[in-house]
């Protein structure tokens, strides 16, 4: 170690540095916080400390000094510290919270990833089919949109430089939101203990320039085989090669739902209640169908549980969000006269109504493996 | 309080050192004993809140598993405890009145009263044992449908790893049965030996306890619902039931011990304090099962 | 006993022969004794043996993070060294090093009783301690925990491999000793008060340690289930946690906070009652605003029990949950900026001494302070976000827990010592262990704040990655190796003291308070000769004839060679 330490006078790079490198739009509104909370901090220290040091070396025991009708109590003063670290605390809180609801508003737009943390490691997908381990490649200026999900234990996503940090839970997405706004190499940590190697569950987040990007992207991620599938497609054989198409076709039918227009509408289940569907709805039914058992369907599709990998999950939870704007033949079943449905069937998504080519795809599948 | 300030026992004095007076004395004790009684209500309460988070979530598969309580029992066990309860604040009356041999009476059918329930709780144990349905590594839910043959499969189709690898539940258990498209592939297990899943032996030592409360077996309920939460209903079960019964079984220790000194008049017993906080102790140990009989046997659809 | 009250005079009688330490002498005496005092010296000695073990590991961590690289551990044995002492440091020293020792001590003779309401269950409670570590030690050394002391599911309850069976088992039965003590506090304070010892005369040791017990009874519980829910998972697989069985893994964390963040106001709670007696003894003046600071311990007790989520703001609770939790946790803030401005206006108008024990308190506004403000940045949602999981969180603790209640608890037992064991310290080494735990103090975790501002994740063994954070390592470890000092030394000359310290007579800081005017030094083994009854105010200090005292005295006394040396 000692070597180490001289080495390092030695080289003349015993640097100290103060602050982590601003990359993110969030990164700026961050640190203007938590300057000001730093600010206040040294105001109170300093009011804390003169006001100790003056008071005890003024009174002290030698000083010849009027000591006589001590103040025991005053409201007043007690009222100024009750009420002045209230005020500056509610202050303090609703500027926190303003900005943690920015930065927990996941954006609409921009690029979507996701992530898997796994003892001890990250794996990334790009929707386009590109995989990274340990290593992410971005384009400079466009809000990433991650989701997230373990495989084992809790880790923790943290992007220093993005100010961005967030748990990835087993058993259910979380997501992550940042938008870079500087190239370069960052560093993605593992901020929660999870067992021997969490000090080495740390990868790279490269954001690159919109052109380097593209050429990146085009090259296949440089150094992993052109991929041959999407996120989608790859979605789309997992359903085909699972057989779920042998129940799950273009329309509502007596064995099962159709996938189309599944996701982001409203489901109503056996016992009443109801849900909007979101992905993580979506991996849910698949992983564990007989927690909510659809209305007008019965509890027969198996669970998934130990058949597929959390990969394929995230590949069929895509698939069938790709599905979302397909409008199916949704006059047989029971929900879409539902108007909330309708209402979201009809208008967020008309744009893209027309059938993708994946939903093509998708009708003709059974049997076709 | 009454005043027993200065009522002096031949060879020992009722107050301890460290009190002035026995009212004090008296007063302490029952404030140390409410103070116990608090953690013990976060004790429970934790589990209480657990168990509705849980419930919360998934209501339909804790009503179907409920179903494999036998709620008669339970209700025999409410019934025990709630008359013991009124036996053991009988008891304190008595104390209170200095009328030695009620007191012990009454002591004496709490203790029938404990040892009934326990036995109870035995018995239905016993059951969930032969049925698999006991959490641990043999654990076995929903493998088998419709009528015939006995509930439960293989120890192997659910192996847990407490500390090695995940919770696997086997592809067998996590089977639902019914109508569907894999129905055929589920129905034999292949390579596993035995064809029909035999009920696991109880130990022999329980078995005596079947003739017992036979007009009170239940018949056998068809699963339906998910294993996993099968699984987390019956833990709960099995956490709850069983840290109230070591309540119950540290509550016939503590009314054994108060029987006893009370009979050989030791100096420690001379007033009623001593039973009306072994009586406190003994009406929380009943409330807790108040609560569980409704929450785990008498699930509203 | 006689229950005859007599009044007693405030003067001190003349140094009594026996005493509670030589009452009896045989082993036994002190094993199976039921005498508060003696407990509290059993206590004293475990507690103290315990953070040997903790600081022992602390050294390790800080060792082998000089180098980004790591210096001696694998990556598994280092995990297994912050576990151990984060769980040695927490569960068996600092949650109760002040209750079980000083206010072990004090709760009867401050209130004026012979012992604690259950003498018996006290010892029960050492005992039930005493297993516990043991259990916890064998678990170390069979193998250790690897899992944090947090022990977040589903790492400890299924994947992890180490022994935290036993060590949650021994943990759980620790459980048990910090309840049976707090159910004695709250039933001896509550019932066992002195005549004239009314609730506004308690001294403000016993308002923090009654807080303290209330939250013991409320928090303990819960925390010990929780932990056996874990056992029981990992012994058959029950999975109450486990995502596999459609348990939910963060379900644990919230019943873990709800405890551990009311029991980091358990440490803390008793330090603050420290404080508030050697301000004033060492001001030689009533304490600034008595209620407030009473009432203040109260409600931080109470609103302690609603903040837990602040642990908890980026693991998937929802946004309104993290605003609200951020919220109340600014409010919790208040209750301590209170107590801050009273302790400092109390020195006004007094009469300061600058005696080893005050030099402590001193230290440790200065430190608590920072603590408490950086807790704010964590407090205040979004800066969490980034912050969370770093070393900040491992700065700020470190700032309130060794900084607040350990210089606190070092305070006291100066305080106390001559009260406990008759004999006086060295004013002089007393006083410069004071200082260098405040300046190796700063040193070794101030740097600790801006490595986790710059985005070191706490837990980390190795930072091959960010080389440019090594500078603050090594600072960091230059200065506990001067805190590590500044913590030997007081066990060196108070240890020699017991030997060779002059003795002391029984009230040696003219020091205000039943177990200072009523009680010899070392109390006898009923405190009190007579029960005593309370008659004047607490605190009945007076600056100006102490003021007016020191004038008299002709010599020029140099600080701390006055009447207390050796
Ligand atoms: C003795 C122990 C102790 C004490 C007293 C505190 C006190 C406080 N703590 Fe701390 N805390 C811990 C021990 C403690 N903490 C530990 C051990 C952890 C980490 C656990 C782990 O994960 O391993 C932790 C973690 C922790 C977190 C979680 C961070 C994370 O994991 O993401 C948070 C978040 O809110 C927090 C906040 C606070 C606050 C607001 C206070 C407040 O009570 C502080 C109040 C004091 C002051 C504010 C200073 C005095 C006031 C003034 C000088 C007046 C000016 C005031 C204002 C303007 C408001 N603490
Ligand atoms: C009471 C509580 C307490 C106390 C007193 C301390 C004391 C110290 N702690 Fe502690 N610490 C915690 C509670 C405490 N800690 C907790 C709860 C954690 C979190 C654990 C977790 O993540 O699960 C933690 C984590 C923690 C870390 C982060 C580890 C990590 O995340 O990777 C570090 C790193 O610097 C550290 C350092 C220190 C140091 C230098 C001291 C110093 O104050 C110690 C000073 C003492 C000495 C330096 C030793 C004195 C010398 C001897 C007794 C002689 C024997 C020595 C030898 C033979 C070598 N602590
Ligand atoms: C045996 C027939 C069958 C197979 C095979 C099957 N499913 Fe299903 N699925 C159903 C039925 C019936 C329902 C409606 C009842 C329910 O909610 O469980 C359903 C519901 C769903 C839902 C929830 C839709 C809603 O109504 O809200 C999703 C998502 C889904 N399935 C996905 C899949 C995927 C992905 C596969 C393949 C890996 C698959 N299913 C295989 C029968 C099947
Ligand atoms: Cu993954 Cu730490
Ligand atoms: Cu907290």
């Amino acid at each position: 170690m000692n070597s180490g330490l001289f080495n390092l006078i030695a080289s003349g790079i015993f640097q100290f540095p103060l602050m982590p490198e601003q990359a993110s739009e969030g990164a700026a509104r961050y640190d203007a916080l938590f300057l000001t909370i730093s600010a206040l901090t040294v105001l109170f220290t300093v009011i804390v400390y003169v006001l100790v040091a003056v008071l005890a070396v003024r009174y002290r025991r030698s000083a010849k000094i009027d000591r006589s009708n001590p103040m025991t109590h005053s409201t007043i003063l007690e009222a100024i510290w009750l009420g002045v670290p209230l005020v500056l605390g509610l202050i303090m809180f609703v500027w926190s919270a303003t900005n943690f609801i920015k930065v927990r508003t996941m954006p609409k737009e921009g690029k979507e990833i996701f992530a898997m943390g796994k003892q001890w490691m990250w794996h990334f997908e790009h929707l386009d089919g590109i995989r990274e381990n340990n290593e992410l490649h971005v384009p400079v200026g466009v809000p990433i949109k991650m989701t997230m999900i373990s495989q084992d234990v809790i880790h923790s996503m943290y992007l220093p430089a993005m100010r961005a940090q967030y748990h990835v839970v087993p058993g259910r997405y979380t997501q992550l939101q940042f938008t870079p706004t500087k190239t370069g190499e960052y560093l993605i940590l593992c901020a929660m203990h999870c067992g021997t190697q969490h000090s080495e569950m740390v990868g790279k987040l490269i954001v690159l320039s919109e052109t380097d990007y593209q050429k990146w992207q085009d090259n296949g991620g440089n150094r992993f085989r052109p991929s041959p599938k999407t996120m989608e497609e790859a979605g789309r054989l997992t359903f085909n090669e699972q057989g779920c198409a042998n129940c799950h076709t273009n329309v509502d039918n007596p064995r099962a739902p159709t996938m189309l227009g599944l996701m982001d509408s409203k489901r109503t289940f056996t016992d009443g209640s109801s849900t909007i569907a979101d992905a993580d709805y979506v991996r849910e039914s698949i992983l564990n169908p007989e927690r909510k058992i659809t209305a007008g369907w019965e509890n027969i599709m198996q669970s998934y549980h130990d058949q597929l990998t959390e990969e394929e999950v995230m590949h069929l939870v895509k698939y069938i969000q790709s599905l979302s704007g397909v409008k199916g033949d949704y006059e047989k079943s029971e929900f879409p006269s539902d108007p909330q449905a309708t209402r979201k069937l009809n208008t967020t998504d008309s744009a893209n109504r027309e059938q993708s080519a994946g939903a093509a795809q998708f009708q003709q599948t059974p049997n076709s493996k | 309080m009454s005043d027993h300030t200065h009522h002096h026992d031949d060879e020992h004095d009722p107050v301890y050192f460290q009190y002035e007076q026995i009212d004090q004395q008296q007063e302490t004790y029952v404030l140390g004993m409410w103070s116990f009684l608090v953690t013990e209500v976060l004790f429970f309460g934790a589990l209480f809140m657990l168990y509705i988070i849980y419930r919360w979530k998934f209501q339909d598969d804790f009503y179907l598993v409920h179903e494999q309580l036998n709620w008669k029992l339970g209700g025999l066990n409410t019934a025990v405890l709630l008359f013991s309860s009124f036996m053991v604040a009988a008891a304190v009356h008595y104390a209170q009145k200095k009328r030695k041999t009620q007191q012990l009476i009454c002591l004496g059918i709490t203790l029938l009263c404990a040892f009934m329930f326990m036995m109870v709780k035995t018995k239905e144990y016993g059951d969930k044992w032969s049925h698999h349905l006991i959490p641990n590594k043999a654990f076995s839910y929903g493998e088998h449908h419709g009528g015939g043959g006995e509930l439960g499969g293989q120890g192997e189709h659910a192996a847990v790893l407490p500390n090695g690898g995940k919770i696997t539940l086997a592809s067998g258990a996590t089977n639902m049965g019914g109508e569907g498209a894999s129905h055929d592939e589920f129905q034999y297990h292949p390579g596993n030996g035995t064809i029909a899943p035999q009920p696991r032996e109880k130990p022999a030592f329980l078995k005596f306890l079947d003739g017992v409360f036979a007009p009170l077996d239940m018949p056998e309920k068809e699963q339906h619902g998910s294993p996993e939460h099968a699984r987390l209903f019956l833990s709960l079960y099995f956490l709850m039931t069983g840290l109230h019964g070591v309540h119950v079984l540290v509550g016939i220790i503590v009314i054994s011990a108060l029987m006893i000194l009370t009979i050989k008049k030791a100096p420690t017993i001379t007033d009623y304090i001593p039973t009306e906080m072994v009586g406190l102790y003994w009406h929380f140990v009943d409330l807790v099962w108040i609560f569980l009989y409704p929450l785990f046997y008498l699930i509203p659809k | 006993m006689s229950s005859t009250v007599v009044e007693t005079t405030p003067k001190v009688e003349p140094q009594v022969e026996k005493n509670y330490l030589n009452a009896d002498h045989t082993i036994k005496s002190w094993l199976l004794t039921t005498d508060h005092k003696r407990i509290a010296v059993l206590y004293l000695i475990s507690v103290t043996v315990m953070f040997f073990f903790g600081s022992v590991a602390a050294a390790l961590i800080r060792y082998e993070l000089t180098a980004p690289r790591g210096l001696l551990l694998s990556s598994e044995a280092f995990n297994k060294t912050f576990s151990a002492h984060g769980v040695f440091m927490v569960f068996f020293f600092l949650v109760l090093a002040i209750p079980a020792t000083l206010g072990n001590f004090l709760v009867p003779i401050q209130i004026g009783a012979r012992d604690l309401a259950f003498p018996r269950l006290n010892l029960l409670s050492w005992y039930l301690y005493t297993i516990a570590a043991v259990l916890v030690l064998i678990s170390m050394f069979m193998g250790g925990v690897d899992a944090g002391w947090t022990f977040y599911t589903p790492l400890s309850s299924t994947y992890s491999n180490t022994q935290i069976t036993l060590c949650l088992v021994g943990i759980f039965i620790s459980g048990f000793s910090s309840i049976a003590t707090g159910v004695n506090f709250v039933a001896t304070i509550h019932k066992m008060r002195a005549p004239g010892m009314t609730w506004f005369k308690l001294p403000l040791m016993i308002w923090s340690t009654y807080a303290t017990s209330v939250i013991v009874l409320l928090g303990t519980p819960v925390v010990a289930i929780t932990l056996f829910l874990v056992v029981v998972e990992r012994a058959f697989g029950f999975g109450i946690f486990s995502p596999e069985l459609g348990g939910d893994p963060v379900l644990f964390q919230h019943l873990f906070w709800f405890y551990s963040h009311p029991a980091v106001y358990i440490m803390i709670l008793p330090a603050m009652g420290i404080i508030s007696e050697l301000i004033t003894c060492f001001s030689r003046r009533e304490i600034f605003g008595y209620k407030f600071v009473a009432f203040s311990s109260m409600a931080i007790a109470g609103i302690g029990f609603l903040v837990w989520g602040h642990h908890m703001f980026i693991s998937s609770q929802s946004v309104y949950q993290g605003i609200i939790f951020s919220l109340i946790s600014f409010i919790v803030a208040v209750p301590s900026a209170v107590k801050v401005f009273n302790w400092s206006l109390t020195l006004m108008k007094g009469s300061v001494h600058f005696s080893t024990p005050m030099i402590y308190a001193l230290g440790f506004l200065g430190l608590f302070v920072i603590g408490g403000l950086t807790g704010l940045y964590l407090a205040s949602v979004d800066t969490d976000v980034h912050l969370t999981g770093t070393y900040f969180i491992v700065a700020h603790f470190h700032y309130v827990m060794v900084g607040g209640t350990i210089m606190a608890f070092l305070g006291g037992i100066h305080f106390w010592w001559p009260k406990m064991f008759g004999r006086m310290y060295s004013e002089f080494w007393g006083k410069l262990s004071a200082i260098i735990v405040f300046v190796g103090f700063n040193f070794t975790f101030f740097p600790q704040f801006i490595l986790g501002y710059l985005g070191m994740p706490r837990r980390y063994h190795l930072y091959y990655f960010a080389p440019e954070w090594q500078v603050y390592h090594i600072m960091s470890t230059l200065g506990s190796s001067i805190l590590g000092i500044g913590f030997v030394l007081p066990a060196i000359y108070l240890t020699h003291s017991l030997v060779k310290g002059r003795k002391a007579e029984a009230n040696p800081w003219d020091a205000r308070g039943l177990e200072w005017e009523y009680t010899s030094s070392p109390p006898i083994t009923e405190n009190f000769a007579k029960t005593p009854v309370f008659r004047g105010k607490v605190y009945d200090y007076d600056a100006v004839a102490d003021a007016a005292k020191y004038e008299g005295e002709i010599e020029p006394v140099i600080e701390g060679k006055g009447r207390t040396n050796v």
